[in-house]
């Protein structure tokens, strides 16, 4: 299927309206695990982050469990996270045309995206998401590691602990500010949460956000 | 000798500090006391150390703490490091001095300085978990205490452990529950040679002087008192006889400051990641204020059934 802008689980049933199949229950599943965690990482993170919202610890049953859980919800997001990288890599490698949707993001910002090129099953906002929240997760668990005293305090020398921590929470920031990103993006453009809750798109949001998926799903029905 | 500090009497003693007596607190703002207590130190002299490690052992019985028997590699250092149940720790270098071609035992009881700035009490995440007197002492409340290990990356010295039993950091405490009646630390009291003396920073600071007098006037030129200006001065000092070149003594720190990492991590990140996560939120908020809902047309619902005539 390599070229092909469509993935297996991806439909198109006429009818008035259109629906169309833009991800598997699978796919719903490991998103939703991997949302939920980046969720409780970003509350009990921020809690040990700033004293000012150490109150946050209280979700999770106070500072000692925060401090030992969070490693381990990150360990759960990132096993979560790589099934979903797998899942959508294909569909997120950068092409030519994602340049000039990104040159004209006052457009897109607009809603004008008729003025655009047609776009496959993931335009470039979607993609840079796609590949700085890959390259975040990376950076997160790697510093993580190295200051998750409980298990690897022994491993690494106080002065790697200091940067890491520093990385760490650095990284962290950013994640969250590309989540924010991702969720605002979901919610500005309507008719998109349902893609990721039932799984299914009407065939005017494919027509009007990724017609050349659309197009393609079309045309590949026999 | 200087004065020891006489025996406490059998009847009850109130503590002369306390909660309203708090300098800083972690992860907490709070109005220092106003009137702040004669500052206290312990003046290690490393030149009248004979290494018994009384010191050690007074501590762990202080503190009723309980060290696992270890492993002889061929050293004295026993431990072999500070642990969660070892707070002071003698470290032995064997050093030969070039100048005289003398081998000189050089002893350093080993444990937490109470730094005037603590880098612990700063990387502190947890209300009040770290505090510091206005005496100069720096107290863990291991109530409080999450057992994260920000006080290790915190510290110039590298003197807190993580317990494997409770997760919780400890460190010495300067004995606060002793000094607090008026006592000097257990470690102190055990010292049979004066090596450790304990009293107000002036007193250490004075007597400390009679001391390198003594230790210049039998040729160790460079003696003189650590007493680190990075760290805004330390409530436990050292007598060294030669302070020009403290890293001999086991590694002491020649000019021990919080890492700036750690002033980084705990200063301008707070206040520049917070509002950008703000900002972003702001801009997602107005951006919807300003352009509204991207709403899918009947125009686009049209052209996609048009698309797909004739597939069903």
């Amino acid at each position: 299927m390599s070229g092909s802008e469509v993935d297996p689980g991806d439909d198109v049933h006429p009818g008035k309206p259109v629906i169309v199949d833009r991800y598997t229950v699978g796919a719903r599943i490991n998103h939703w695990i991997t949302a939920v965690s980046l969720v409780l990482l970003a509350l009990s993170g921020l809690a040990l982050f700033t004293p000012g919202l150490f109150f946050l610890t209280g979700l999770f049953g106070g500072g000692q469990m925060t401090r030992f859980i969070h490693p381990w919800i990150g360990v759960v997001l990132f096993i979560s996270f790589l099934g979903l990288f797998i899942r959508f890599f294909r569909l997120n490698l950068w092409e030519r045309t994602d340049i000039v949707w990104m040159t004209r993001l006052r457009d897109v910002l607009a809603g004008d995206e008729n003025k655009l090129p047609e776009v496959g099953k993931y335009n470039a906002g979607q993609k840079m998401v796609f590949w700085s929240m890959s390259l975040l997760i990376l950076v997160l668990i790697t510093s993580g590691i190295v200051i998750w005293d409980q298990y690897f305090g022994n491993y690494f020398t106080i002065e790697q602990k200091r940067i890491a921590v520093l990385v760490h929470s650095a990284t962290a920031i950013i994640a969250i500010c590309v989540w924010i990103v991702h969720v605002y993006a979901a919610i500005w453009v309507r008719g998109t949460i349902g893609a990721m809750t039932r799984g299914k798109v009407t065939g005017g949001w494919a027509w009007r956000h990724h017609r050349r998926w659309l197009k393609e799903l079309v045309s590949g029905k026999h | 000798m200087f004065p020891p500090i006489p025996n406490p009497t059998t009847g009850p003693i109130a503590a002369k500090f306390g909660e309203q007596d708090l300098k800083r607190r972690s992860a907490s703002s709070i109005t220092p006391a106003a009137p702040r207590q004669a500052e206290v130190a312990k003046l290690i002299d490393v030149s009248k150390c004979i290494g018994c490690k009384a010191c050690q052992v007074a501590c762990l019985e202080w503190n009723n703490l309980t060290e696992e028997v270890g492993i002889n590699v061929g050293v004295y250092d026993n431990p072999h490091d500070l642990t969660a149940n070892t707070w002071t720790l003698m470290r032995y270098t064997e050093y030969e001095n070039a100048e005289t071609g003398n081998l000189e035992w050089l002893i350093r009881k080993d444990g937490c300085m109470h730094c005037e700035d603590p880098g612990c009490l700063k990387a502190c995440p947890s209300p009040g978990a770290i505090v510091q007197y206005t005496n100069g002492i720096v107290d863990f409340d291991h109530d409080k205490c999450i057992g994260c290990g920000y006080c290790i990356k915190g510290c110039p010295f590298n003197i807190p452990r993580l317990s494997k039993v409770d997760q919780k950091a400890y460190k010495c405490s300067l004995c606060s529950d002793r000094v607090a009646v008026g006592q000097g630390p257990a470690c102190q009291k055990a010292c049979p040679t004066q090596a450790i003396v304990f009293g107000t920073k002036e007193e250490m600071k004075q007597w400390a002087d009679h001391r390198i007098k003594d230790l210049k006037a039998r040729g160790f030129k460079n003696a003189g008192l650590y007493d680190p200006p990075g760290v805004g001065g330390t409530h436990v000092m050292y007598v060294l006889q030669h302070a020009d070149k403290p890293q001999i003594y086991a590694g002491l720190p020649s000019n021990p400051a919080i890492s700036p990492l750690v002033e980084i991590w705990k200063g301008v990140s707070k206040y520049v990641g917070l509002a950008a996560i703000g900002a972003f939120a702001a801009i997602g908020f107005l951006h919807h204020a300003v352009a509204g809902a991207n709403r899918v047309t009947e125009e686009d619902e049209e052209n996609a059934e048009r698309l797909t005539e004739g597939q069903s």
